[in-house]
């Protein structure tokens, strides 16, 4: 076991190597010199030198690459160009309120499209399970940006169930009050895909001989949807939910920027529209690197629902 | 299934090819068939906009300012009078607290007006062709107007061109890319191989779209071409995966050996062989692939990162119309949304009829 996750750390090295490679060489080398971008928003000339001569701008590319793989080593990667922030700290405070929003949606969405998923698969082929697959199928090709437009019109502004926009300072508010909505959102949005999809991996096993076997034994329906169906559809199912994991801290941007939520998300979109490389670059290279332990999880994970699976 | 065993089958008769059976499988799928026709229809509208047929004049202020639609407009009595440059309703305090947050959540993320421009140029052209034009603005139209009294059915099928446009051209450079690349790898193996998985790995290691957004910016210019060729070049990692596997199954089996063995080159039995065999796996990516990139278009163009200014999408579309539902105005809205949950649900099941009839052995 042990073995194995040394051996798997030991393999994301190049890629992270490779990773450095592109964000370097989208921003160092198609991005070009910084001062142009700098000059809009600092008037101190010599401030505007200084972050030149952090990068390395009149040095050779290898030097600059010397010192974007240092910064990533260290952690260390300067202050935003906009605000004058160390990143660290930007990093730090953004990612609370992220975590707020996403830990309960993924929680709750995943419990539920599962459930819902297997009530549909076990009534397949019925009326409700048509119905339920059509308006799933409706339900996705509407954009998230209409959800969040109408949700945040209807629920918040003209019903006002909830307020429009805002953060508050303590937990309890931050959760069931400004997280509320965004949630809901997240859920609504979230739910129709992930149920179709969780619906084709149990109809999968559904008609598989152990079903069957358990059947003839006497077993509960129930007992058999959720023991026995379920441990097995487990393994394609953790391998969705994971490999949205770091997408969704990402995904759920435009949910952090219509609610002013300040997490990482609505962090990229504002680093973005100001040109802030060193912020974007940071959580590039971040996310990155938790895409990574995150797939070594998963598959860990994978030998904890089921030890047929070999690590190898 | 059905039409296969239906179809007899004779000796001295030419047995019909992969895409003759799985036309004919579509064929028989009458959701597919359905799907495919609303496609198309979509898609006859974008060549008919594009050549200037329909929606050339979409720019023209024919309406009052947010002239409601027809068949709404008794519930909307208190349009206001042509002429009247903003609608602000003062008496409501929500309504004004709500539209001065608008307001600054725009100023802090320094959302421009998309059109601004435009309005000045067709404004200063209007003062050149005289007042006649202002008397004669519509106190109503089929789907209402915008904020300047421009048609938003037009306006939609604009925006409906430029979508899918970006959609279908982004979509066959990353199919072309992932191709390319999964022939390469999946025929060749060894060094290659390993190169180019590394590759995907470090394209899958960034979530698709922060890596988007990171290309934007940098490059800081808008235009067509940048977001097609951002889409595209971020977009190819699903296909290399499946073209690779499909190339390394193939290259074993015996036709391609008979090839071998007759002195067929490389090129010629990776892409004259194989490729053929491979293709509708090409075909269904690139539909799932229209798919995803029309909605990341909308998606970047709604944040300001895609389309330039002067030209009006879904996404642009859906930006103005965040700041019309303050006000009530939701045909904007409507209309744009609409016509994307129609087209993406349209094309969704025809992906998934495609993949059915071409390959009938999944389920």
């Amino acid at each position: 076991m042990m073995a194995y996750i040394i051996r798997r750390v030991w393999q994301m090295i190049p890629t992270l190597l490779g990773v450095i490679l592109l964000v370097f060489v989208i921003f160092n080398m198609v991005g070009g010199d910084p001062a142009y971008v700098l000059a809009g928003k600092i008037s101190n000339q010599e401030q505007i030198d200084n972050i030149r001569k952090q990068l390395g701008v009149d040095q050779p590319y290898t030097t600059q690459l010397g010192i974007f793989v240092k910064q990533v080593v260290t952690g260390d990667f300067g202050a935003s160009w906009s605000t004058n922030e160390r990143i660290s700290s930007i990093l730090e405070t953004r990612l609370g309120p992220s975590l707020m929003v996403l830990v309960p949606l993924l929680i709750i969405e995943t419990l539920l499209a599962i459930a819902f998923a297997l009530a549909v698969a076990y009534v397949r082929g019925s009326l409700t399970d048509r119905a339920v697959m059509i308006v799933c199928t409706a339900g996705m090709s509407v954009s998230i940006l209409v959800y969040i437009i109408v949700f945040q019109y209807w629920l918040a502004y003209k019903l006002g169930w909830f307020p429009v926009q805002g953060w508050g300072n303590s937990f309890r508010e931050n959760l069931f009050t400004y997280a509320a909505l965004p949630i809901l959102i997240g859920l609504v949005v979230s739910i129709a895909p992930n149920l179709r999809l969780y619906r084709t991996f149990i109809l999968d096993e559904i008609n598989q001989d152990y079903v069957r076997t358990a059947r003839a034994k006497g077993l509960s329906d129930n007992k058999i949807m959720w023991t026995h169906v379920l441990r097995n559809a487990s393994i394609p199912i953790i391998t969705h939910v994971m490999a949205g994991l770091p997408g969704l801290l990402i995904g759920a941007f435009l949910i952090e920027r219509f609610f002013s939520i300040p997490g990482i998300g609505r962090e990229v979109i504002l680093a973005v529209e100001r040109s802030d490389f060193p912020v974007v670059k940071a959580i590039t290279i971040y996310v990155a690197v938790a895409t990574m332990i995150v797939n070594l999880l998963a598959d860990l994970m994978y030998k904890a629902v089921d030890p047929r699976v070999q690590l190898k | 299934m059905s039409a296969m065993t239906m179809a007899p089958r004779r000796d001295h008769e030419v047995s019909p090819g992969l895409w003759a059976l799985a036309w004919r499988r579509l064929r028989a799928d009458g959701v597919g068939m359905f799907s495919l026709a609303i496609v198309i229809a979509f898609f006859v509208m974008v060549v008919a906009s594009g050549l200037g047929l329909i929606a050339g004049d979409w720019s023209k202020e024919i309406g009052i300012n947010y002239a409601p639609p027809t068949w709404f407009k008794d519930d909307v009595a208190t349009a206001p009078p042509p002429g009247t440059p903003e609608v602000k309703p003062q008496d409501d305090p929500g309504v004004a607290a709500a539209s001065a947050g608008a307001e600054a959540k725009a100023d802090e993320s320094s959302v421009v007006d998309p059109l601004a421009d435009v309005l000045k140029e067709v404004r200063s052209e209007a003062a050149k062709a005289g007042p006649a034009q202002v008397t004669a603005r519509l106190d109503t139209l089929p789907f209402g107007a915008d904020k300047w009294g421009r048609d938003v059915l037009k306006k939609v099928i604009k925006g409906s061109e430029t979508s899918i446009l970006v959609g279908l051209a982004s979509a066959f450079v990353a199919v072309l890319i992932g191709t390319l690349l999964g022939a390469l790898a999946g025929f060749y193996g060894k060094w290659i191989d390993d190169f180019l998985n590394w590759f995907y790995n470090i394209f899958t290691s960034i979530p698709y779209l922060l890596l988007i957004l990171a290309i934007a910016a940098v490059l800081n210019k808008k235009g067509m071409m940048t977001i097609i060729l951002i889409l595209g070049l971020t977009g190819w990692t699903g296909t290399f995966r499946l073209i690779r596997g499909e190339y390394l199954k193939h290259k074993e089996r015996e036709y391609v050996r008979a090839a071998d063995a007759i002195g067929a080159s490389n090129s010629r039995r990776m892409f004259v062989h194989i490729f053929p065999n491979v293709s509708h796996v090409v075909l269904v990516q690139l539909s799932i692939l229209v798919v995803a990139f029309i909605k990341s278009e909308v998606i970047l163009s709604f944040l300001g990162f895609g389309v330039p200014v002067d030209v009006v999408s879904w996404g642009s579309m859906l930006n103005e119309a965040q700041s019309e539902m303050i006000l009530g105005k939701w045909w904007q809205l409507a209309a744009a949304g609409t016509a994307m949950a129609i087209l993406v649900t349209a094309f969704s099941l025809f992906t998934d009829a495609l993949r059915d009839a071409l390959d009938p052995k999944l389920k």
